[in-house]
Order: C-alpha cells, then structure tokens, then sequence
C-alpha cells in the first residue's frame, strides 16, 4: 500500500437551487500523501470549502470517486460516514463551533462520546492529554465564553486530535483570530504535523498558506495550481520575532 | 453509546435551561396529579360507599314484612304484620346458614335523663343484633338472652344520645326515662357515623325487644327480623332457606303468596359502587386529557429545542454522532422531562390528597396501581411526543445543521 490517504478522482459537486443547478466543483483530482501539509487557497466561491467538506465526509459527491486511505466512499452508508468523521478526521472550524455552557474538558470528550471502537474506555485521561498537547491544561474547566479567541480555538483543536485522526481538516482555522494568535496556531498545526498527522487547511490568505508544505489553488471549482512551497514559514521563528517587535513597540 | 452516558448528556442539557424545561415539564406534572387525584377522589368515595355499606352490618338479610289486601285495597310495606318472636326463635333453631338473628322493634319518644331531654328512636333486640349490625361497644356490657326474657329494663346509648344527656358525666349506671319507664343504662355504643342517606347512625337506644314490645310499643308483633348470612356469598342460599322456614311458621299453603319480603345489601352496594365507578371514570379521562395538552407541550418545546440545536447537533454529527445517536439523545431528552415531570406530579397528588384528607370531608385513596398507570402514562407521552422532534433532528444533514445561525 502506498502512503496516500487521500485521492480523489473526477470528484463533482453541483447544488441544485430551485431550478438551476450550480457547479461547485468540476472534475477535481487531487491526490494527498500522509504526513502532508496543505493549504487550499482560493477566493470565495472558488469551491474550497465544498471540497473540504467532501473530503471531510459531511458531504456527498454528485459524482466522481474519494478514496480515503485506500477505501472509496462513494457507497458507504451514512452510519460509516459518521464513523470516518469520528475515527479519521478531526475538524476545526472557522467559528470553533464549541458546545456553549459546556467546558472544555468536555468539549474535547465529545468524539470519544460517539466512538463505537471504544479504543480507550478513559475519556476524561485522554481528554486531558489532548488539551495539554494545545497548552491549555489549566483551562480545563472553563467554558468557551470564558476563553479568549485563540484558546477556543485551542479547544476545538485538542477536540479534534482526541480520537487520534489521520487527518486534521482545518477550515479558515484563523480567520477569527489576529495575526499573534494565528501564528500560535499554525505553531500547534506544525507541531502535530511533525508528528505525522496530515493536516490539511483551507486559507485565503497567501501568508498563512505559507506555513504549510503544499498550496493548492482553486478558481471556479477546478484546481489551478498545486505547487510546493520552497521557502516555507517556520511559526516558532515567527512567533519568536513577532514578540520581539510587540517589545520595540513597548 | 453507553446509556448511562445518554442520560448523563439528557440530562445536563435539560438542567441548562432550567426554567424552561421546568415549564415543560409543568403541563406533565399538572396532568399526572390531576389523574391520579382524581382517580383517588373517586377511589375515596367508593371506599366511602362501601364503609358505608358495610357499616349496616356484614351479610345483612333483612325480613319485613308484607301486604295485606282488604276487599281489594292493597296496603303498603308493613301493612300485614303477622312477625313474632316465634318466627325469630324458629329461623335461630332451623337456619343453618346464619350467623345471628334478632327481632327489630321500633319504638321512640321523649328520653328524660342526664342533663336533660331527648327526643329518639328506641329499638328492641336480641344480643345477636350487635353482631349482625356489625356495631360495637364503646363501654360497659351488653344485654344478654335473660335480660330479653325476663324483660329487664336496661338499656344501651348510642353515642349521640349519651352527647345529648350526659356530655359530662359516665352514663353507665344512671337511669334514664324512656316515655316515662325507668330503664337503668348498662353500656355505650361506639359511634358509628352516618347513614348513607345521611341521618346519624347513632342516635339511637337498644333494649331487650320484649321489654320493647311489652312497656313500649305495645302490642304483639315485631317489625322486621335480621339475620346475618354466615357468609357473603352463602346470601342467596339463605334467603332460600329464610323464605321456606317463614312459609311454615305462617303456615301458607303452596299457592299462597309470601306475607313477608327479605332482601339483601347486594343490590344496594352494586348501584353505589358502580355509580362511583363511573364518576372515577369520567373524572379521570378528563384530567388524561390535560396529560395530553401537556404531552403536547413537551413536543412544542422539543420541537423548538431542536432549532435552538441545529449547531450543537451539527457538531456532534461532525465528530461522528450517527442520527441514531442523535434521535436518541432527543428522545431522551423528551423521556427524562416528562417522567421526572409524572414524578413530580406523584408527589404533588400525594400532598393534594393529604390535603383533601385531612381539611376537607373529602377522602383520597391513592392506590399503588393508578401511581404506575400514570407513570407508565407519562412515559409514554414522553415517546410519542418527543418521537417527531428527535427525527427531525437526527435527519438533518451536518453541513446545513452547522451552517444554520
């Protein structure tokens, strides 16, 4: 078996409003190993989000095939969509999409709550660990209102390693955030790309797609360029000299 | 899922808001104490009903007599009375299936005695009249067969009359003056309460009928002979057995008609309970209908609890919920509200009959089946309402259900 895990071939998406039919996506064919790093880039409507929702399983294609680590999904039912969601893929949203009232230990149990796997019985440990992975062990028992922008964000991220995914799909994971946040957590995704979690994240803003291994652009529902990235941003660094400057300017 | 872990979220999501699922679960709780408060009231006075009936003695067979006919005018009840303490003396010898009889001789007037005056009715009877009238003494004695045959003037007060005459003193020993006639007080009878008809069961005097017979009323014969059956269901057999040993004593000839009429409570007590039976009923089916409005309730709120919802349940179906999990996680939800609600209004229907029992003449009887037929009601309220909602939420699709604002 080779390392891809994601592959899709002619994969078609056309929405039906009223009467006219709307082509989201048009015969895209992208093929994505383990361990990547990739930041879909496109203007809004150029189909990246519907793309991420196919290849996060919320969505069905009108037509084509996704194969998923060797499996085609095109004629799976919807309970082992759900079961893809929760054993393959960990999301982060652009508006975190926590659970309000609730605190983040328990935001972060919710994947092992559906887990039918049952791969580890001790939800509150592996909770725990996650959070301690994205630096926010002593935040815990807070609820989303009580955290700041960034460390709901941080949440949603330990939320979505806790069932230990092959695949993180970030979408527009800072576009909430300033510019210092945003750096801390492109950080936390290098990090557990290093790891050898593939990461893949939809961005419209070439700087940040900077921080990944592989931009794929998109216009129109097609791809239009998928290139690697040579001078590839390091977040440490770049935290590092955004700090630097907050002093100057103090 | 485990389902110590779906009612675990039911039931955190119902204490997020508090008030509103406490409203819910309102139109429940009302639903669930008005049923079983009203089937209890019912129950209260069937049981009343049937005190009552019972309290006119167990197994009673009453024998009165019959009519005459006069040159084609027929008297009423009672207008051919030919009963003598011989009719009584013969049933006590020859009836096997009874347990007691005892002549009843009605007589009455003024009571001079204790404090003062007293107008009641006198009744002349056997020692057996006790047991036949289910009737017991509050203190002293009873008087025995020698007192009936020596005619002895003693007699025993019903707790009303002793209120009347003696409110402060011990009656036992006093003389009292029936119509004039000393009569020395031997014992008090225990209050029995009121008739069905609502007249006091305890005003009242008994003496030895032939005392009766002979100093007061006058003349030769008894009103009326009662008799208790040695068994409820051994009634009609008795009667059967009553009614050929009257035909001997009277001396009727085959074709003759009876001089005498005997009847039995059965009839009574079926009309009364059935009467309240259909009073429970009713009553009941009308508070059934407001568990329904308040099953309604329970759908409306779910229905837009899971508007509310579209994001969590976007959520969740994002992190691999599958529907199934989803539907179940609302019909929980829906479960846990309208049960806790029927516990609740258990525990409010107890309080209620509480109430009724101890500050108004109403009696509740809650019994343990209605608790659980409500329950069971609620329950399935829970289901049937909470069915739609949590189907509307599981079919929704995840990327719509996270998009909605």
């Amino acid at each position: 078996m080779s390392n891809t895990i994601i592959k899709t071939e002619n994969l078609t998406k056309t929405y039906k409003v009223g009467e006219i039919e709307v082509p989201a996506l048009k015969d895209v064919n992208i093929e994505i190993k383990k361990g990547e790093f990739v930041a879909i880039m496109g203007a809004s409507g150029s189909g990246k989000s519907t793309l991420m929702n196919l290849l996060g399983c919320l969505d069905l294609p009108t037509s084509g095939n996704y194969f998923l680590d060797g499996r085609n999904t095109s004629n799976m039912s919807k309970n082992e969509y759900a079961d893809i969601r929760n054993q393959k893929i960990g999301f982060v949203f652009q508006g975190f999409n926590l659970l309000p009232r609730t605190t983040a230990l328990e935001n972060t149990e919710l994947p092992l709550m559906y887990d039918r796997m049952n791969k580890n019985n001790d939800h509150r440990k592996k909770a725990l660990e996650a959070l301690e992975r994205v630096g926010l062990a002593d935040r815990v028992h807070h609820i989303p209102s009580q955290l700041s922008g960034g460390q709901q964000q941080r949440v949603a991220i330990a939320r979505s390693l806790v069932n230990e995914p092959a695949i993180i799909l970030a979408d527009e994971p800072t576009g909430n955030l300033d510019s210092k946040t945003s750096v801390e957590v492109f950080n936390i995704f290098q990090n557990l790309n290093e790891e050898g979690i593939t990461i893949i994240m939809v961005t419209h803003e070439r700087d940040f797609a900077s921080f990944a291994k592989r931009i794929i652009e998109m216009r129109d529902g097609k791809v239009i360029k998928d290139l690697v990235i040579n001078n590839r941003l390091n977040a440490a660094e770049e935290m590092k000299r955004i700090n630097v400057e907050y002093e100057i300017e103090d | 899922m485990q389902a110590k872990i779906i009612l675990k979220v039911a039931v955190k999501s119902i204490m997020k808001s508090r008030m509103r699922s406490l409203l819910t679960a309102l139109g429940i709780i009302i639903g669930v104490a008005a049923v079983v408060v009203m089937v209890a009231v019912g129950d209260g006075a069937q049981l009343q009903v049937e005190n009552q009936i019972a309290s006119l003695g167990s197994n009673l067979i009453i024998i009165t007599p019959g009519t005459s006919t006069t040159g084609g005018v027929r008297g009423g009840a009672g207008s051919f009375n030919r009963f003598t303490f011989d009719d009584v003396d013969k049933i006590k010898n020859e009836c096997l299936l009874i347990n007691g009889v005892s002549p009843l001789v009605r007589s009455g007037g003024q009571i001079i005695g204790g404090i003062g005056n007293w107008f009641t009715q006198v009744q002349g009877v056997s020692p057996d009249y006790l047991e036949i009238r289910a009737w017991d003494l509050q203190s002293g004695e009873f008087f025995s067969d020698r007192d009936v045959m020596a005619r002895s003037k003693v007699c025993v007060l019903g707790s009303e009359v002793v209120k009347n005459l003696f409110p402060n003193d011990d009656p036992i020993g006093q003389q009292i003056r029936i119509r004039n006639v000393p009569f020395k007080v031997i014992g008090v009878l225990k209050e029995k309460g009121q008739t069905a008809v609502g007249t006091s069961n305890d005003d009242v005097i008994l003496a030895p009928s032939k005392t009766v017979l002979d100093r007061l009323s006058g003349g030769r014969f008894i009103s009326s002979i009662q008799v208790s059956a040695v068994s409820a269901d051994k009634i009609p057999e008795a009667i059967v057995e009553l009614k050929s040993i009257m035909r001997e004593s009277h001396k009727l000839s085959p074709g003759e008609e009876d001089d005498f009429t005997i009847r039995d409570q059965a009839d009574l007590s079926e009309a009364a309970t059935e009467t309240s039976r259909i009073l429970t009923i009713l009553l009941a089916s009308v508070a059934g209908v407001s568990l329904i409005v308040g099953g309604i309730g329970i759908m409306n709120i779910m229905l837009v609890s899971v508007t509310e919802r579209t994001r969590e349940i976007g959520i969740r179906l994002s992190v691999g919920a599958r529907a199934s999990d989803i539907l179940i996680q609302f019909l929980t939800e829906a479960i846990v509200l309208s049960l806790s609600g029927g516990a609740i209004g258990v525990l409010l229907s107890f309080f209620i009959a509480y109430l009724l029992n101890n500050y108004t003449s109403q009696s509740a009887f809650i019994k343990p089946e209605v608790i659980m037929i409500a329950f069971g009601f609620a329950g399935a309220i829970g289901v049937f309402f909470g069915f739609y909602p949590a189907r509307k939420a599981a079919a929704l699709n995840p990327i719509d259900a996270l998009r909605y604002e």
